[in-house]
């Protein structure tokens, strides 16, 4: 919108216009006689040699453009400070960017890594200037979200946290989830990680709740610096949407490629939801303190951007090309949110596991309460009571909520595929693949690792294709650790060496502050090693008790 | 309802409301800086790239179909005991690149205008319109391909620094390759019909003056290794091509031929370099200084250098005749060509490698 403007703002002045410049920055590629470009990063698409609608750009206007966009964003940030935001911040919502500021800078390089990728595959030379665009826009991103990270660390109340940020990315139980989103970008076949999930589902479905939605929200918390950067990333995207759309346009005439289109469709869509939705659905329901009524649900909202822009205006048009979109997927991921609770249970969990996190997370109150019933009708009876123990058992002293046996609270499974647990017992998949038993929190996910992530796909060889890898399990990593000692292993103890940096509520006291004394004396444990430890009768047992979930017992 | 309301009034979430552990703790703490203190620059950039011997518990969770993960040492030939000791001498992040970038977006746009409403491209010699028409017109090629290679290195690197300093690189390069562009067509319509746009790509692609250069952007387009790229880019190519044809031709000749315009245009890419240049040495130096892999690195670098050194020199040597094209001789390519060899001897002793003879003799 605005930059549409801008552009045209300033090459009125030029002596040549912004169609004829990028016709001719076009013509500045060849194709090299004396030696070949190597195609480094394979894939398994054919792609057509002449790009769709490619949008026009030129680096001349780009960059002045940039720059006023960024100095619009650093002049608020110094507008926040001389209003004195931090006073009226909500401490629920920032604690929450600490995990999310610790997530999102890596995706965004990644995505322009991985302009290296779809670069050389780039059907024309406009497309490929788009990427290279792309590819600076991305490292934007990256940077002004650390830069973002770095000023709440130095104005908000509770640094810890923020301090260790990178450290905790690539350690915590919950940070998983975002390395597995960031590395669909640059790993695998070019045009499935670069193009179908990077661009198609993540940016073009995915960012408006995590850029748009999201801004909203850290408003309704006194946090006006998050929209600042965060619409002004957004701003971007529209550029990055036109790339990938054209890029998906020179691939999708040819019938050869449908096979792989339908799969990448499928395993991106679901991913994303399963990724995106249980973090930023979280962030949003739970990292506020807002209880309009008026407002739209994170359901609401999904419903908005990820139904109706995205799956009825970008997916569905793409079956008039012969391509099979995953109706059920999408009506399915709508009931996980709507019917199953995903968001809350995965809110759940990460308060479950706050030892293990490294940002305060607090007891849901009444208040939150009536709000989440009104909402989600018949949230109370699932989740009231989890929170009034989570409440008690906040005080140092108690057993943590991790390893408490009263509240009734079962430790999940991880799925191996989307790296969230299995949340939705009753979805819980078990499967094998090459001779190894596996979890999955649904059969999308288990679909995802046994058959989209292989050498063929549905008889076709697919040696581009990635491949799952690394130890995927979390609580592995930490079995049979004692919870003291992994919490140290982790780095979430704070600069007084005893006092933990995660604390499971917002009284910023010593008193009240757990250290690792009060955790000490809990052995953590991989449920995936002892689900395969169990005979194949004993795990079928231990699978149906699984599905049939667990009650919260009752608090007075 | 009062009592809240005096709750409300004394929570506050700025820093130094409360003093509790940790509440002092406002740097970020997981990694060694370079110097004294943490420069805003690796704030934004240390360890955004995570490594399975750092802090990646989990190992790289996704590889590509032949195993390969994510990131990996073996992107390169070169050897080092630790990737991540290299801080680009830029210090670029989002906002200065920005910053950087804008302003010569902005100096070209003034010198085109200027010299638009003072009519000063028909002062121009003729001869010189039709050198810059083929020959800078050829020459923006070269840079568009070392821009697409950089763009392709930086997704290799082993640490975020190290990809970053060459994704920087490669924004220098496709703007001035699009600057160079621009200018021409700016000057076409300045000028009139007699300058042909197309020509320049026609001269890259076919006069056998351009196509030592050619082969040799090629050579470094078709290399599979990361580093190489970079190393033949700033510490071979920009020495004894890119500069040679900058400074060493455009800047040296155009003001004796009417021309106070393209100087301007060109001198952005001479700073670009110098800036490029010291992130290369930087990280060059310390690869050949390594305490582990120092000989073996060297290999590799003066490998890389004769390789790439011979495709440079004979690009070089092939662009002797533009010399002698413009009407007033003011400077003599042997006079630039020493400048250059010079140029190279000088930056491979900062690196602390030796260039062969036939580079600097
Ligand atoms: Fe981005
Ligand atoms: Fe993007
Ligand atoms: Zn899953």
């Amino acid at each position: 919108m605005t930059a549409s403007l801008t552009l045209n703002k300033i090459t009125a002045q030029k002596g040549i216009g912004i169609t004829e410049a990028a016709n001719r920055v076009a013509d500045l590629g060849w194709t090299p006689s004396y030696v070949q470009e190597a195609m480094t990063f394979p894939t398994d698409y054919k792609i057509s040699k002449v790009a769709r609608d490619p949008m026009k750009q030129v680096l001349r206007s780009y960059f002045p453009m940039q720059e006023e966009k960024d100095n619009r964003v650093y002049g608020a940030l110094d507008a926040a400070l001389r209003g004195d935001m931090f006073r009226n911040v909500e401490p629920r919502w920032v604690e929450w960017m600490k995990l999310f500021l610790a997530i999102i800078p890596f995706p965004e390089i990644s995505a322009a890594r991985s302009m290296a990728m779809v670069g050389r595959l780039a059907p024309g030379e406009e497309l490929r200037t788009g990427f290279t665009m792309q590819m600076v826009d991305e490292f934007r991103h990256s940077t002004i979200q650390m830069n973002l990270k770095k000023w709440y660390m130095e104005n908000y109340i509770d640094p810890a946290g923020f301090d260790i940020t990178e450290a905790a990315f690539g350690k915590c139980y919950a940070t998983t989830i975002g390395r597995q989103f960031a590395e669909g970008f640059i790993t695998g076949d070019a045009i499935t990680s670069a193009n179908v999930y990077l661009t198609v589902v993540a940016e073009t479905a995915f960012t408006n709740t995590l850029f748009v939605a999201m801004p909203s929200e850290a408003a309704r918390n006194g946090d006006y610096a998050l929209p600042t950067v965060f619409l002004s990333v957004q701003s971007d995207e529209s550029r990055h949407i036109g790339n990938g759309h054209s890029m998906l346009m020179s691939m999708i005439n040819n019938p050869d490629n449908h096979l792989l289109l339908e799969r990448d469709l499928k395993y991106a869509f679901w991913q994303n939801h399963a990724i995106v939705d249980a973090a930023i659905g979280t962030f949003i329901e739970y990292g506020t303190t807002n209880r309009d009524k008026n407002k739209e649900s994170y359901a609401e909202l999904w419903h908005r951007w990820i139904y109706e822009d995205y799956y009825r205006t970008y997916m569905l048009p793409l079956e008039k090309y012969g391509i099979k979109i995953h109706h059920d997927d999408v009506a399915e991921a709508w009931d996980r949110i709507v019917k199953k609770n995903y968001v809350h249970k995965v809110a759940q969990f990460f308060s479950v596991g706050w030892p293990v996190n490294f940002w305060r997370i607090e007891a849901q109150t009444e208040k939150d309460f009536e709000w989440f019933e009104h909402k989600y009708p018949g949230w109370y009876a699932e989740f009231g009571d989890y929170w009034k123990w989570y409440g008690k058992k906040s005080k140092p002293g108690e057993t943590n909520i991790l390893f408490d046996q009263e509240n009734g609270y079962v430790y999940p499974h991880r799925c191996w595929s989307c790296m969230v647990p299995c949340l939705i017992r009753e979805d819980i998949v078990c499967d094998e693949v090459d001779g190894k038993i596996y979890t999955y929190c649904s059969k999308q996910c288990a679909w995802t690792h046994k058959v989209a992530f292989a050498a063929e796909y549905e008889g076709r060889p697919t040696p581009a294709m990635g491949r799952f890898s690394g130890r995927r399990e979390w609580e592995d990593c930490y079995h049979g650790w004692d919870l003291a000692d992994a919490i140290k292993d982790l780095g979430f103890v704070r600069p007084d060496g005893k006092t933990l940096v995660p604390q499971p509520h917002l009284r910023f006291d010593d008193k009240e502050m757990w250290t690792l004394d009060h955790v000490r004396g809990h052995t953590l444990q991989s449920p995936l090693r002892l689900l395969r430890e169990l005979s194949p009768a004993d795990r079928e047992k231990s699978l149906a008790e699984y599905r049939k979930g667990f009650k919260i017992r009752s608090f007075n | 309802m009062s009592a809240q309301v005096q709750t409300a009034q004394l929570k506050s979430g700025a820093a130094g409301a409360a003093v509790f552990a940790g509440s002092e703790s406002r740097k970020y703490n997981y990694y060694e800086p370079k110097g004294r203190k943490a420069t805003h620059y690796e704030d934004m950039t240390v360890d955004v790239q995570p490594d399975p011997e750092r802090y990646l518990l989990q190992d790289w969770i996704i590889s590509f179909g032949d195993g390969r993960p994510a990131y990996s040492k073996d992107s390169t030939a070169a050897k080092s005991s630790n990737w991540h000791k290299f801080r680009a001498i830029d210090q670029e992040w989002e906002r200065t690149h920005y910053q950087r970038q804008s302003t010569i977006c902005g100096m070209i746009q003034n010198v085109i205008d200027n010299g638009r409403k003072s009519g000063a491209a028909s002062r121009f010699d003729k001869t010189w319109v039709k050198v810059l028409q083929d020959h800078l017109g050829a020459y923006k090629h070269a840079e568009f391909g070392l821009g697409t290679a950089t763009m392709q290195a930086q997704r290799y690197g082993y640490t975020q620094m190290i990809n970053n300093a060459v994704l920087t690189n490669s924004s220098y390069k496709l703007r001035f390759a699009q600057d160079l562009t621009l200018y021409l067509a700016e000057l076409g319509i300045d000028i009139g019909a007699t300058l042909d746009t197309a020509a320049g790509k026609k001269h890259w692609l076919e006069d056998p003056v351009w196509q030592g250069a050619r082969k040799s952007v090629e050579s470094i387009m078709g290399a599979t290794d990361y580093l190489e790229q970079y190393f033949a880019i700033n510490l071979v190519f920009e020495p004894l091509v890119g500069e040679l044809f900058r400074s060493g031709f455009i800047m040296q000749l155009a003001a004796a031929q009417g021309d106070f315009i393209t100087p301007a245009v060109v001198s952005a890419a001479e700073a670009d370099y110098e800036r490029n240049l010291a992130n290369a040495v930087e990280l060059f130096h310390i690869l050949a200084h390594e305490p582990e892999h120092a000989a073996h690195n060297q290999g590799v670098f003066n490998g890389w250098l004769a390789e790439h050194g011979a495709l440079a020199l004979e690009a070089a040597k092939n662009l002797q005749p533009i010399w002698s094209q413009p009407r007033v001789k003011v400077s003599s390519f042997a006079d630039a060509l020493a400048a250059a060899k010079n140029r190279i001897k000088t930056i491979t002793t900062e690196v602390g490698i030796r260039a062969p003879a036939s580079l600097t003799a």
